[in-house]
């Protein structure tokens, strides 16, 4: 009977007050990525692939997702071996590891959604070369618990896929009057070509970080 | 197709950084001043052609034959880092000048996307060997050329009155989005097909 009373007594004095959800670390740092942190219009990674497919929304929602999905996978597989790499070949293992996980993707969709994977063509294979994914497992993953590092590439990955969808939100819808593929604006609509060209993806790009970091207030 | 229209290509009608955006991270970082921005376009000149010249017969003589191809991306991210590396070392070893001159943007050079995306694309477009050689060091002076006149331009803009949220990456884009615009009146003179 003491044995009981004793576990109780402890269980009480372990139990503090649950913190609000937006209080805790996860959050903040899931949030830091979308916003204070966003690798488009913020930390300036990644342009590389933002510039190439945002000229449709279907091609965005695609590389949002494989990008937020190999971001992930990679920070939480470089948190979970972060004491057994050897400093020195850090960046290696990374580098292999990313390319893994861009493997499995590619062939992934290449596999069930071969009309996109052909769209997108080598910007798949290019996410290795992303900065963002790289940028986290060096500076975030590397130093963190797995549920951190998941939770920022979480953060991180939305950010990414967010900004993507805006730009191509403006992209598609000037460049041919559609949304989604679904014609959108009616056929009187003389699309305003430049904006799915290379041009249009720079000047676009150009005037949202504008925008964005007006918001911000530097 | 003739090496050398895949050459010409590569510069001006589809050059790497205005048409295929490769190589857009150093872009903006590394466009502040000419004399960087031709090291760094250099560079990359030089770590294209070698990067064309091994990862090609790797891939045709290695990876397909074993019915490994998948893999390409593993392999060639291996061989430009292992090139990169061993660059460094040689000009470090051969020319200590060079290296000071150049050496700290080689690393650098290993993320870049133009590099991998040079090697994915030459894959992609079936390129022989000779085509590819040239298709490397013709993407190589395509992006020296931008990257350049991008320092050139912004050297410029330090006297220019750019809102404060614009400055630095944002005017960068544009201006290159305006470079882009120009480079389309290339276009039509050769034909990739």
């Amino acid at each position: 009977m003491a044995d009981v009373t004793a576990v109780g007594q402890a269980t009480a004095k372990r139990r503090k007050p649950r913190k609000k959800l937006t209080q805790t670390q996860s959050w903040k740092t899931a949030v830091r990525g979308i916003w204070e942190d966003n690798p488009a219009f913020r930390m300036m990674l990644g342009i590389c692939s933002t510039l190439a497919v945002t000229n449709q929304l279907v091609n965005s929602m695609v590389m949002g997702i494989a990008v937020t999905a190999v971001t992930i996978a990679s920070s939480v597989t470089v948190s979970i071996i972060r004491n057994i790499v050897p400093r020195r070949t850090r960046m290696a293992v990374y580098t292999l590891v990313i390319a893994t996980y861009v493997i499995f993707v590619d062939q992934l969709l290449k596999a069930y959604y071969p009309t996109i994977s052909e769209a997108l063509g080598p910007y798949v294979g290019l996410i290795i070369t992303n900065c963002i994914i790289m940028g986290r497992a060096e500076s975030f993953a590397s130093s963190n618990s797995v549920w951190l590092s998941f939770m920022d590439a979480l953060g991180v990955g939305l950010g990414y896929f967010i900004s993507l969808m805006v730009i191509a939100f403006i992209r598609e819808l000037l460049g041919f009057g559609t949304l989604f593929n679904y014609n959108i604006l009616g056929p009187n609509w003389e699309p305003w070509v430049i904006m799915v060209m290379a041009p249009g993806a720079f000047i676009i790009l150009g005037l949202y970080i504008w925008i964005i970091r007006g918001i911000q207030g530097e | 197709m003739n090496p050398f229209v895949i050459f010409f290509a590569a510069i001006f009608t589809n050059n790497i950084a205005l048409t295929y955006f490769l190589g857009m991270c150093p872009f903006i970082a590394v466009s502040r001043d000419i004399k960087t921005a031709y090291g760094m376009g250099v560079a990359v000149i030089f770590v294209m052609t070698l990067t064309a010249a091994i990862t090609w017969p790797i891939y045709h003589y290695l990876l397909v034959p074993y019915n490994v191809a998948y893999l390409e991306y593993v392999a060639f991210i291996i061989v430009i880092a292992a090139l990169v590396q061993i660059v460094e070392m040689v000009i470090e070893r051969f020319s200590p000048t060079l290296y000071i001159n150049m050496g700290v943007f080689l690393p650098l050079i290993t993320v870049n996307c133009a590099i991998l995306g040079l090697a994915l694309f030459m894959i992609l477009r079936d390129y022989n060997f000779i085509q590819s050689i040239m298709y490397a060091i013709g993407s190589g002076i395509g992006w020296l050329i931008v990257i350049v006149a991008m320092a050139g331009i912004r050297t410029k803009l330090i006297f220019a009155n750019v809102p404060k949220p614009l400055q630095g990456p944002g005017i960068t884009m544009i201006i290159a989005g305006i470079m882009a615009l120009g480079f389309m009146g290339f276009a039509g003179i050769v034909n990739l097909q």
